[in-house]
């Protein structure tokens, strides 16, 4: 029988209490009188001292008796035919057991596309193997770029009946189809142009953002070894299960003949959701040697062919009442996910404020390039630097705080009193800020913020299970993968709290497919999965008995069904040279009731640093004339090193939600969405001039201040 | 359209032609003698974590190649292979060297050690610990190459202003963006060596 209980719920200063019906078996979730005492502290990572001290293996550290390592062939060209290929010389070069190629004739759609593979004892003899490939080349013509695969005449890079399908689309939405454009339309509430019409303030802006690739420090990769017609496959991966289902559909195996193992692995943001050609690649060479295979990208082909997010080109269209109220958005939008899917940017236009009336207009421009990942938020980045900066030219333009305007149209209760908090936090140096462009000198200090939103995202196929070991220790178990934001230790946490126990009497075994089905660790979808999960499991071993499996556990209607974060930047930006330095990033993030707060900050600092390595530095160039990538490694694809790192003040913003039983939301992705907007409002602030393409290079300040507003 | 090294040398040879006699010969005519290794595997010494180990290598292989596939010492990791991330970081007679950017046959006679030779007679060293502390990790990938540039420079300066810490880590890229921790740690380990 189903009791009703009370809960509280909120955060500080503004607590309610709710009715709620708790399931049999169920605890009651901790809330916000709740007193942990290992729950919500500053916990220390369970698997740190194997990560400081080296023994922590990687994919990429794996060594077996027998192991063959395996390098793949790829195309260098972004649009050909590999003719005819010959792999008869690799086959009888020294230490060669197993060769691998796609049938002659293959089409190739994108620079590093797989064409052929080698496994020899050596990686040096499967290298020097891959140089006796012959394949013969019929190019073909390709575009590469958005501006020429939109062009009447530009070479179709799928035909229209073959593209691949979109990833999510609105209800209601129209797709239409031209050349290489896909385009989705959706709208909300009442006629755009009417709407329009009654706005009293219209502000219309173009935005362009880059193509930024995951470059996780461990590249993809995979050993596969064949046991019979029992195949196990480790990998560098954020979703254990979802690889093993693609690698038993390939093979036509039933699940239970495939495992997949992930101890630990070397992040992945998102690129690391599926399993990839060079997982399939090593179990093939695996079975014809009769041998252990291993494939690791190098960085080169990372960056090819592992993912990114896809670049935009925006349109935005903003109208609101003098009162700041917002009445009409619209927005066009397109931007290539190479030959992927997924370069939509409506996210935050539709969710973050309440907007009566909006139209979003956004198109895939299928390229000649790698397919786009998901990337830490797919969208959002992107969405937030074009509302984000519109957002800021309103509270300009009808001479209103740009804190209180977001105020007056958020749909989050509680990111509005986050903005109250970081108000609070800046202080004078908010409340006190210069005009824009008003600064002297050659320096100019600039403060800007923005805000940001993720979904709540649960995987219902979770379950957790807790056995008493006979040395009174308690294993947890469940199969998912740690991606390095500290689930081990979460799991830890959570069982010792509710079992009573120190965090020493846990032992906790992940990432491996045939432990309880776990999430995949994307959507920020991971913590609130299993949270509930191993609590609810805990709590069932009380009970009695020697374990206990947990199900899903319940879900409450919670206080707000987003998670959110504000973020202010204070930057300096040189007139002279136009380089623009990040001095500070004030960050405040919900999470629900934080599980570690150690970790969550680190996940924020993360966030942070990724978000400003994105608004100032990187960038993937493509050659449009050979369609090949001009800076496929990492001392000309730009990322943020610690001369280049802000101050970060992280703080989480406490949040009884009563979601589930522990109050948990994730948290690893809103924190990266704020940060390109929230810094190139502070640009703004400080020259006068706004920034509407990212990277934010010194060359793009100059030509901003020449061309002046 | 790769070309091989012979024709490399030869387009070299040729532009090399235009060049007056005299400096040509001062430049190629009298190469010094040194003895040629390989093709094949050739027998070397390294002295790791101060044990002198024995390995049959070809000479093209890299220090890192040396330390991961013949020592089993996987803690340095392979990132960029070119040296530009700092990931395959170990110290080369105490200071911090990307190991691959180094042949193994040019480490002989000279003290390499790598992060699993910090610990001291099975406790972590005062960085390893500090690490730790201030979750200076996230996915733990780039981890072994930050400890060991920030250990090498607190063996050369033990008293790091935070510019100091910034500069040591330069080289080392993290992605899941652990910076600021890095820095409260190496700048903890250090309060930590001075007052014990």
């Amino acid at each position: 029988m189903a009791d009703k209980i009370k809960t509280t719920v909120g955060w500080a200063g503004h607590t309610e209490t709710r009715e709620i019906e708790l399931p049999d078996g169920e605890p009651p979730p901790w809330d916000a009188n709740s007193q942990l005492k290992i729950v919500s502290g500053r916990v220390a990572r369970v698997d740190a001292p194997l990560k400081v001290t080296g023994r922590a293996k990687y994919t990429w550290d794996l060594r077996f008796p027998g192991l063959l390592f395996a390098r793949v062939l790829r195309s260098p060209y972004p649009a050909a035919k590999a003719a005819k290929i010959d792999l008869a010389k690799a086959k009888a070069a020294p230490g060669v057991r197993a060769v691998w190629s796609e049938p002659a004739g293959k089409k190739i759609l994108y620079q590093g596309q797989e064409v052929a593979a080698v496994a020899a004892q050596s990686l040096q003899e499967a290298e020097d193997a891959l140089a006796l490939v012959e394949i013969e080349w019929e190019k073909a013509p390709h575009a590469t770029d958005t501006e020429s695969a939109r062009k009447k005449g530009a070479p179709m890079v799928f035909p229209a009946e073959s593209q691949p399908p979109p990833r999510r689309v609105p209800s209601g939405a129209e797709i239409t189809h031209d050349g290489n454009l896909r385009t989705i339309v959706a709208t909300v509430g009442p006629d755009v142009e009417r709407a329009f019409r009654e706005a009293e303030v219209i502000i219309e802006g173009g935005y362009r953002t880059q193509v930024q690739t995951h470059s996780p420090l461990e590249t993809h990769g995979a050993v596969a070894r064949w046991e019979g017609e029992a195949l196990t496959v480790w990998t560098s991966t954020q979703a254990t299960f979802g690889v093993r289902d693609q690698v038993a559909e390939a093979f036509k195996l039933p699940h239970e003949k495939v495992r997949v193992l992930c101890d630990y692995m070397g992040g992945g943001f998102g690129s690391k959701l599926s399993g990839g050609a060079y997982g399939l690649i090593a179990a093939r060479l695996a079975k014809d040697a009769k041998a252990p295979v291993q494939v690791m990208l190098t960085r080169h082909e990372e960056h090819l062919v592992a993912g990114n997010r896809p670049d935009s080109t925006q349109w935005l269209k903003l109208g609101a009442k003098k009162d700041g109220t917002l009445v009409a958005l619209h927005l066009k939008s397109y931007g290539t996910a190479g030959v992927g899917v997924g370069a939509g940017v409506a996210g935050p236009m539709r969710s973050l404020y309440r907007i009566p009336s909006i139209k979003t207009e956004e198109s895939d421009v299928f390229t000649n390039a790698g397919a786009a990942a998901p990337f830490r938020a797919p969208g959002h980045p992107q969405g937030c630097f074009s509302l984000e900066q519109a957002m800021d030219e309103l509270a300009e333009r009808i001479g209103m705080d740009p804190i209180a305007l977001r105020k007056k149209n958020l749909k989050n209760a509680v990111q509005a009193a986050e903005l109250d908090r970081l108000a609070h936090k800046l202080g004078d140096k908010w409340s006190k800020r210069g005009k824009a462009g008003a600064g002297k000198g050659a320096v100019r200090r600039g403060i800007g913020l923005a805000c940001g939103l993720w979904y709540k995202n649960v995987n219902p196929q979770t379950a957790v299970e807790i056995v008493k070991l006979a040395d009174g220790r308690y294993e947890v178990r469940n199969g998912a993968q740690d991606i390095g934001t500290g689930t081990r230790t979460l799991l830890a946490q959570i069982a010792a709290e509710e079992l009573g126990v120190p965090m020493e009497k846990i032992v906790v075994r992940i990432g491996d497919t045939s432990l309880p089905h776990g999430p995949a660790s994307g959507g920020s979808s991971t913590a609130p999965s299993l949270a509930p999960a191993v609590r609810a499991a805990a709590f069932k071993l009380k009970q009695g008995g020697k374990s206990a499996n947990a199900p899903r556990a319940k879900e409450y209607d919670a206080l707000e069904d987003q998670i959110g974060g504000v973020q202010a930047a204070e930057v300096e930006v040189d007139t002279e040279t136009g380089q623009v330095r990040v001095v500070r990033v004030t960050a405040i993030h919900d999470c629900g009731r934080p599980i570690n707060r150690l970790t969550s900050e680190s996940q924020i600092n993360g966030g942070i640093i990724q978000g400003v390595s994105y608004a100032l530095f990187e960038n993937r160039v493509l050659d449009r004339n050979t369609g090949q990538m001009c800076n496929p490694n990492f001392e000309s694809y730009k990322i943020l090193t610690a001369n280049d790192c802000p101050e970060i003040d992280a703080e989480i913003f406490d949040v009884a939600n009563a979601g589930n039983n522990t109050s948990t939301a994730g948290i690893g992705e809103p924190t990266t969405v704020p940060t390109a907007a929230a810094i190139a409002n502070a640009i703004y602030n400080a020259i006068g001039v706004r920034a509407r393409e990212l990277p934010i290079g010194p060359e793009k300040i100059l030509a901003a201040l020449r061309g002046g507003k | 359209m790769a070309i091989t090294r012979r024709e490399w040398f030869q387009s070299v040879a040729f532009v090399g032609g235009l060049v007056p006699a005299t400096s040509l010969f001062k430049t190629f005519a009298a190469p010094p003698k040194v003895p040629l290794l390989g093709p094949g595997k050739i027998k070397i010494q390294l002295t790791v974590n101060g044990q002198v180990r024995a390995l049959e290598i070809e000479p093209r292989t890299t220090l890192l190649e040396a330390l991961r596939d013949h020592l089993a010492l996987t803690g340095a990791k392979p990132v960029c292979d070119r040296g530009a991330c700092g990931a395959c970081t170990v110290h080369l007679d105490g200071d911090a060297v990307c190991s691959c950017m180094l042949l193994a046959l040019d480490a002989r006679g000279r003290s390499i050690t790598t992060v699993e030779g910090l610990e001291h007679k099975g406790k972590l060293a005062p960085i390893q610990e500090a690490f730790i502390e201030h979750d200076a990790l996230q996915c733990g990938f780039c981890t072994p190459g930050m400890i060991m540039s920030c250990q090498a420079l607190l063996g050369h300066n033990p008293q790091p202003t935070l510019d100091d810490v910034k500069a040591a880590v330069a080289g080392n890229l993290c992605r899941c963006g652990t910076y600021p921790k890095v820095f409260a740690a190496t700048m903890a380990a250090a309060r930590k060596e001075r007052h014990g």
